[in-house]
């Protein structure tokens, strides 16, 4: 059935769920948690001994700690398995402070590290987080342990925010809003404002002149690719490099960013999401097992 | 000795005509997407007002962000030059100038001369300059004129977190829904650039008196906000837009 | 560690770097800054640590340009000079601007 809404909501995106079909947390030994309350949006997963078991990714409501139980309840629908089985759980991201049910609270970016380390391989040295309301930039060792980082969350540029003003101006989903840029034919220059604001009126100005929606697209998403680019340059950008967060699954920018850096970013089945709740997932465990040992 | 200056800014092209150092006429037109013709438009308007024709006028120099769009000015001075030799004229006891305006916000401090000792601008980010107050006004669902008037009756200070205009939007909006009394949002929003602003000027270090120009300096929430947080008086102009280009017709007058 | 804090917009690049390696976590920066920027908080990047170390607080961290705008005249300024580079004895803190 359908349902009518009176605006339609460019910005929104995909939320998802999934579950490991080949482990059964009943025969496994220590079961963490991990939880990212972003800004935006909220992920939950499950490790069992080490393994993902389980995930959800979903909005952030106006309430963080209800965000964390809806997003913990629901990456366990279906499973059997309910938060007080769960030995230890960490909270990470913008609300970390706010998981209910949570051991322990890390900074995202010592949990982004960790996680893109057992997503990507241990070979992964640069993860650029690209989230709703920040960008982070992490270099890090084979072990996942920050060698150096930067986080912006001051300025909207460079963020899936400023993408979601784009999709609203345009009239284009956010999750299409990258295809949709690669369709011109040739590249046109970048919109050459950085504030998301004084972007917006230079787009706005664009489209008067008559450009394509594709068009203004592709200028906006190669002018956030190269200022990511930019960003990176004060971290440096090692090998193997890896790109997490919603942006990940624009190729309007990841494919452009790709083309400035010279470094064809690695690629996973999983959420790209999920990054920052696997890596509390596994602060978890070790967390866990080192109470076990104390 | 009749000379003009243009100042064309990202939102409007002003233009004013000065005859033997007193302003005979003055015009403000919208920029539009052409600067040049805008400032012919303004040029002409101000024209008529000084009942002049332009063969009359000796020199004319353009200042602000598109000075080089009008084909038919003389010469060209940084905006912050005309802000500094405007704000001598009218005002030569003032020592710090800060100037806020659609796109771009400066601090400029300046010597008993009139001369330019030190400044500072914000450029290329909305949360610094008035086009930050305009998206808040949109936001808390107020016209810009009113988001002034509506901060006096604020009864109590409430931080505001974002430093970005895109965030602050985001802020406002969640502030809404918590039913926050519309004058407390108005007032936080002009704490917030006023606090930027104020450090901003406090770089080029402030010196009385002070002047406060360009068209933010209308809002009197934001010119309150600002006095609060310097904690001095601060001098405005009846007519804040158009210093730049008296300064810039002050400049034409040099030979 | 080389932790960067603060941010960049389209008026320019402005971080305090931390070296965490380096930060002994004796926290002088804390009451040396006139602008209230840092904090002691605990080292999350290196599970074994157990000294504190300096971090800049998160509110600061969004308003850098401003914050730290008093100790930066426009005209120049001496980066070595900054109270806060000064305040620590491991040199542990630089600026990016």
């Amino acid at each position: 059935m359908a349902v009518e809404t009176a605006r339609t909501e460019y910005w929104r995106w995909t939320e998802s769920r999934w579950t490991s079909p080949d482990i059964d947390w009943r025969n496994g030994g220590v079961i963490s948690g991990g939880v990212d309350v972003g800004s935006v949006s909220t992920q939950a997963v499950v490790m069992v001994d080490g393994k993902l078991y389980c995930y959800s990714n979903m909005r952030t409501g106006s309430d963080s700690p209800e965000s964390a139980n809806q997003a913990m309840a629901w990456a366990l629908d279906g499973t059997g398995l309910t938060i007080d089985k769960l030995h230890a759980t960490v909270g990470t991201g913008y609300g970390r402070v706010n998981v209910p049910f949570a051991t322990k609270a890390i900074t995202e970016i010592a949990c982004h590290a960790r996680g893109g380390n057992f997503m990507y391989g241990p070979s992964v040295r640069t993860i650029l987080d690209m989230g709703g309301q920040d960008c982070k930039a992490i270099q890090c060792d084979e072990k996942g342990k920050v060698v150096s980082f930067l986080m912006n969350d001051k300025c909207a540029a460079g963020t899936g925010r400023g993408m979601e003003v784009f999709a609203d101006l345009l009239g284009v989903h956010i999750t299409e809003v990258g295809q949709l840029s690669l369709k011109v034919e040739t590249e046109p220059p970048p919109v050459s404002s950085t504030c998301v604001v004084f972007a917006k009126s230079e787009a706005s100005g664009l489209l008067r002149q008559g450009w394509a929606k594709e068009r203004v697209l592709a200028a906006y998403c190669s002018a956030m690719a190269h200022r990511v680019g930019t960003l990176l340059e004060r971290i440096g950008v090692i090998k193997e490099f890896a790109i997490t967060g919603g942006i990940a699954k624009n190729p309007g920018v990841v494919n452009r960013l790709a083309k400035e850096l010279n470094i064809q970013p690695l690629t996973t089945t999983m959420d790209s999401q999920i990054a920052g709740a696997i890596g509390a997932a596994l602060f978890a465990k070790a967390l866990h097992e080192k109470k076990g040992r104390s | 000795m009749i000379t003009a200056g243009i100042d064309c800014g990202a939102k409007n092209v002003r233009a004013v005509i000065l005859m033997d150092g007193r302003v005979a006429g003055k015009a403000s037109v919208p920029a539009g997407m052409d600067a040049a013709s805008g400032a012919e438009k303004a040029f002409d308007a101000a024209l008529k007002e000084a009942g002049i024709a332009r063969t009359d006028v000796s020199k004319i120099v353009s200042t602000g962000a598109g000075k080089n769009e009008p084909r038919f000015t003389n010469d060209v001075v940084t905006e912050v030059g005309a802000d500094a030799r405007g704000i001598h004229q009218l005002y030569p006891e003032v020592r710090t100038v800060i100037d806020v305006g659609a796109e771009e916000g400066r601090a400029i401090r300046l010597d008993a001369r009139g001369k330019v000792v030190d400044f500072a601008i914000n450029e290329k980010c909305a949360a610094g300059a008035g086009a930050f107050t305009e998206a808040m006004a949109r936001a808390l669902e107020v016209p810009l004129e009113e988001l002034g008037a509506l901060s006096l009756a604020s009864t109590q200070a409430i931080p505001m977190n974002a430093q970005c205009t895109v965030f602050a939007e985001s802020e406002v909006v969640s502030l809404v829904h918590r039913k926050t009394p519309k004058p407390d949002m108005a007032r936080a929003i002009h704490d917030a650039i006023a606090d930027r602003i104020a450090s901003m000027a406090r770089r080029v270090g402030i010196e009385e008196k002070v002047a406060l120009i360009g068209g933010v300096s209308r809002n009197v929430g934001f010119v309150k906000s600002l006095r609060d947080e310097l904690g001095i008086e601060i001098i405005l102009h009846t007519d804040p837009e158009f210093v730049g280009a008296i300064g810039a017709a002050v400049v034409a007058t040099d030979q | 560690m080389l932790a960067n804090y603060g941010y960049k917009d389209g008026s320019g690049e402005f971080f305090i770097v931390v070296d965490t390696d380096k930060c002994d976590g004796c926290g002088a920066c804390v009451p040396a800054c006139p602008a209230g920027v840092f904090e002691l908080v605990e080292n999350q990047y290196d599970i074994d640590a157990e000294n504190p170390i300096a971090a800049v607080t998160k509110e600061h961290s969004k308003k850098l340009k401003y914050s730290c705008g008093p100790c930066k005249p426009a005209s120049g300024y001496d980066k070595a000079g900054m109270a806060c580079v000064k305040s620590c004895e491991t040199r542990a803190i630089e600026h990016s601007w």
